[in-house]
């Protein structure tokens, strides 16, 4: 659906040449969620204003649904514009019209007559529950009212990629969360393939099914949610899904623990997918004789399934805590053995 | 009672007079509107990091504008004799004043056009882009249409000082509340006539800044 291949961009400015986007290569799927997350400068807002060709990359080739975006200039751009949507941190609407006359602003672009536009644009009021709000100006509305607008705008002209920047980022969590379910009703409803970027792990976690992580104008690492969650392998990607799993507060507490208990083992039970529903605790108990204390547990959901992680202190016989230790590492968990630094 | 207090007031040449003055005041904020914010546009369009962002147009059309901005209204007036004579082959009447209305305003308002789109919010015009809008479409749903109020109150600004300009073209023979309140008040030392010329310009001005505040708060729906 996108292929983005070999893409650099530079940006010359007084202190030198900043590499934006240095050579990143990335194939995003019809239909599926992408993310790409990164600090604020690491790219990944040029990378996606290159999508829609509000950017051009200074070398490489981007191909949306078959269309040369890299290359593509004057008419030919703009209509493909018009089937890669984009909403917005900040929604960008047009203060001076109401409700309906954002969401009819794309199809005026694209020339579609009266009657069509107000049909397609009672259609879509609908979609993002804004029935009755159709004739207030985006004044009048709330921060997740305004991106309701925003989205139903992104689709009015039936596009076949809606990319978001930051797209929930000026939002409370309430209303994130809800934004983030619209999304994902609109991915499954409409087969729309999202592209969105973000610095918040938990929109990753929500509703991404692969995601891609950015530093420094490169990507360090890509994959399917669940596998990077259970399994990041760059510092910055463990840093971002600690922000999910492990707060700070629970890191603190969990080292005051394994000072307090001086016998025994802190143990990080991680589950992923199935085996977040199997009775390992029971098993453990019942198999060895070890007293399991458990200290702070959290599953979080994911779009390829659930995560959680376990923090557990087994207290028993060292013999019968280290068999116990080999037990969990057969099962279907990542463990890993905290101890005293 | 009003003969008691404006003796010398001759109210027919003070009407036509006032009618003169509205209609030079009309004609040039409508010329001027359309030129201001067409210069407006330019300049906006062709500065820094803008759609037509072009630097030798925009230090050109920023010059040309500085420089009629900068010149006093009344040396303009003079300056401007040989083109008004050219243009209408007269120097004398309401029409002789235009040109130089205009061109001594029309900087003027295409400077606050400029601000005024500046004020607009970059990401709007981008979102215009990301939807594929060409730069007819933005410049005429995007910008134009969400800096109205700023637009709108500009051009009051400007017609209340275009009223002061009418005043003094009355020196090159255009007539007006201006001319009439300086030769048939000031120099035959009829204070009454100054005061009746004076207080119509007052009215004309509270109504054009009445109609204006009006408008601007109508459009304004942030």
């Amino acid at each position: 659906m996108i292929t983005i291949s070999n893409v650099k961009k530079l940006f010359d400015t007084k202190s030198g040449t900043i590499n934006a986007v240095d050579n990143v290569t990335l194939d995003i799927q019809e239909g599926e969620i992408f993310g790409i997350i990164g600090y604020s400068g690491a790219g990944k807002s040029t990378l996606i204003r290159m999508l829609n060709g509000l950017e051009s990359p200074s070398s490489g080739t981007i191909n949306v649904n078959g269309r040369m975006i890299s290359s593509s200039k004057g008419r030919e751009l703009r209509q493909a514009r018009q089937k890669i949507s984009m909403i917005f941190q900040h929604f960008n609407l047009l203060w001076s019209r109401t409700v309906r006359e954002n969401i009819s602003f794309p199809l005026e672009i694209a020339g579609v007559n009266k009657k069509d536009r107000e049909a397609k644009v009672e259609e879509l009021i609908k979609v993002v529950g804004l029935e009755g709000r159709g004739d207030a100006y985006p004044s009048q509305l709330s921060g997740g009212q305004k991106q309701r607008v925003g989205i139903a705008r992104a689709l009015s002209n039936d596009p076949q990629v809606l990319l978001c920047d930051e797209a929930t980022s000026a939002l409370d969590p309430q209303t994130t969360d809800s934004i983030l379910e619209l999304l994902v009703d609109i991915n499954k409803g409409l087969g729309l393939t999202i592209v969105l970027i973000t610095h918040e792990m938990h929109v990753i976690r929500k509703i991404c099914h692969r995601v891609a992580v950015m530093e420094n104008g490169k990507v360090v690492e890509l994959g399917e949610v669940l596998d990077v969650f259970k399994n990041p392998q760059e510092p910055i990607t463990k840093r971002f899904v600690q922000q999910v799993t492990e707060p700070e507060e629970t890191r603190e507490t969990i080292e005051h623990l394994v000072e307090e208990y001086q016998d025994g083992k802190v143990v990080k039970l991680s589950f992923v997918g199935e085996s977040a529903e199997q009775p390992l605790i029971t098993n453990l108990i019942r198999s060895f004789d070890v007293q399991v204390n458990i200290l702070q547990g959290k599953i979080s959901q994911t779009q390829n399934g659930a995560y959680g992680t376990l923090f557990v202190h087994l207290h028993g016989l060292p013999a019968e805590v280290d068999k116990a230790v080999a037990f969990l590492e057969e099962a279907t968990v990542g463990v890993e053995v905290i101890t005293h630094d | 009672m009003i003969e008691q207090f404006f003796p010398n007031v001759n109210w027919e040449t003070m009407w036509d007079a006032t009618y003169e003055t509205i209609y030079m005041t009309i004609i040039a904020v409508a010329i001027t509107a359309i030129l201001g914010i067409m210069l407006g546009l330019l300049l906006f369009l062709t500065s820094k990091g803008n759609m037509w962002e072009n630097r030798v147009v925009y230090v050109i059309t920023s010059a040309l504008v500085n420089i009629f901005r900068s010149i006093p209204f009344i040396i303009l007036i003079v300056l401007l004799i040989p083109f008004t004579r050219f243009l209408l082959d007269t120097i004398r009447g309401a029409n002789a004043a235009l040109p130089a209305l205009v061109i001594g305003a029309a900087p003027f308002y295409a400077r606050m056009v400029e601000i005024a789109l500046r004020e607009i919010d970059k990401g709007v015009i981008e979102a215009a882009r990301s939807m594929g809008a060409s730069v007819n479409t933005i410049i005429f749903k995007v910008l134009l249409a969400e800096s109205k109020p700023a637009l709108v109150s500009g051009i009051t600004v400007t017609a209340i000082a275009l009223v002061g300009y009418t005043a003094m073209a009355g020196v090159i023979g255009a007539g007006g509340l201006g001319n009439l309140a300086f030769l048939d008040g000031f120099q035959r030392s009829r204070d009454d006539v100054v005061l009746a010329a004076t207080i119509i310009i007052l009215i004309i001005v509270f109504i054009i800044q009445f109609i204006g505040d009006f408008f601007t708060n109508r459009l304004d729906k942030r």
